[in-house]
């Protein structure tokens, strides 16, 4: 059954990628959307997809802060100059190693587990991971109690403190629940790339990509499995789908 | 003929409350509220306002917890056609009073608070039509 699934899974890939190269080719078309990967409507989240991203530090400035930058006017988070309780789904880190002074810039945001702290300990069933290993909140169900904000070894979650007004429409926030990165699940599910690592890409240092890991044919998949990769607070065995390198 | 007149009284009234945007009853104390852009709702309208709730309802949690996208029930589509437009060019959201989702919920004496969290407005850069449902 499940071979039967997978050979339907790589058919389907294969005539994707060729509509999508004649969409490419097509004259007037102006779909910037048309990627492979868009699933289409009606159809679920698949556990046969583990989404991730790869992060070089290497390539990481210490100056840059595109990608905090495009996730703000993606996610449409205001501040409210007040860093400590203000909303963020992705910070820059600077890290050092004291015994040796080499330093580190890298961005941080919700790894996406495979075992979720911040569903382990939820109250309600709103912290959940989606089938393709997308962690969210449900806000329909968040009692704004904050458990997982302290589970989660990231520091990636955040509360929100005041009434919102102008949200996004495909990015639901309000006062009272728990909210972090969502990896542009709303891109994701249109075949695009997540927000932040679109602008490392175009205005940033090229540090960021994203990828399915499960797919052994694409270009994460295939660094991670030739490449040193590590991963924050590995030891924890959280499993994260984001990776690091050069730290 | 009377008759007639009335009718004609209501569609006056309602155009008025329509275009003034102020006024949140028509003449027979029944909600006004402004008329949807183009086309017909996803569904009939007797079956949509006894059930536009439980549809949302159902169709958040598959969205939310199962990924799905595209489907027939959307709030962002609700916002997306039901959203009137101002003077000045701009959305007016669908819970200011007298607009489609409050006149009918303050008529009913339904509190609701999707608007809370969900947008009220079409996204007004046009990324909502890119973007998935």
């Amino acid at each position: 059954m499940s071979t039967d699934n997978n050979d339907f899974d790589g058919q389907r890939r294969a005539f994707l990628q060729v509509a999508g190269a004649v969409t490419v080719v097509a004259p007037g078309v102006t779909l910037i959307a048309a990627q492979a990967s868009a699933r289409p409507a009606g159809e679920p989240a698949s556990a046969a997809n583990r989404w991730g991203m790869l992060i070089d530090s290497t390539k990481c400035s210490p100056d840059c802060k595109a990608c905090v930058t495009a996730c703000k006017q993606e996610m449409g988070l205001v501040g409210h100059d007040r860093p400590r309780t203000d909303a963020q789904y992705i910070r820059k880190l600077e890290v050092s190693d004291p015994s040796t002074g080499m330093r580190h810039s890298l961005p941080v945001m919700c790894q996406h587990c495979a075992k979720p702290a911040c569903v382990d300990v939820c109250p309600t069933g709103a912290s959940m991971k989606r089938a393709d290993g997308i962690v969210l909140v449900d806000r329909h169900i968040c009692i704004g109690c904050r458990y997982c904000m302290m589970a989660c070894p990231y520091k990636a979650r955040s509360f929100t403190h005041e009434d919102q007004t102008d949200q996004k429409p495909y990015l639901p926030r309000g006062k009272g629940t728990v909210e972090a990165c969502t990896m542009c699940v709303h891109r994701i599910d249109a075949g695009r790339q997540p927000a932040c690592v679109e602008a490392c890409q175009s205005s940033g240092g090229g540090a960021m990509l994203f990828g399915d890991l499960s797919d052994p044919s694409s270009e994460i998949a295939k660094r991670v499995s030739t490449e040193t990769t590590t991963r924050i607070r590995g030891e924890l065995g959280l499993d994260p789908g984001v990776r690091y390198q050069g730290i | 003929m009377r008759r007639v007149g009335l009718a004609i009284l209501g569609i006056v009234a309602f155009a008025a409350a329509v275009l003034g945007g102020s006024a949140t009853w028509a003449d027979d104390g029944r909600p006004a509220f402004p008329v949807a852009k183009g086309g017909h709702c996803v569904d009939d309208i007797p079956v949509m306002r006894r059930n536009h709730f439980a549809f949302l309802y159902h169709q958040r949690d598959e969205t939310l917890r199962l990924g799905i996208r595209g489907g027939k029930y959307s709030l962002k589509e609700c916002v997306n056609c039901h959203a009137a437009t101002g003077p000045d060019g701009k959305a007016i959201p669908v819970n200011a009073p007298g607009q489609f989702c409050q006149s009918c919920h303050e008529y009913a004496a339904v509190s609701i608070d999707c608007f809370s969290c969900h947008a009220t407005t079409p996204d007004s850069a046009g990324a909502g039509k890119t973007a998935a449902r």
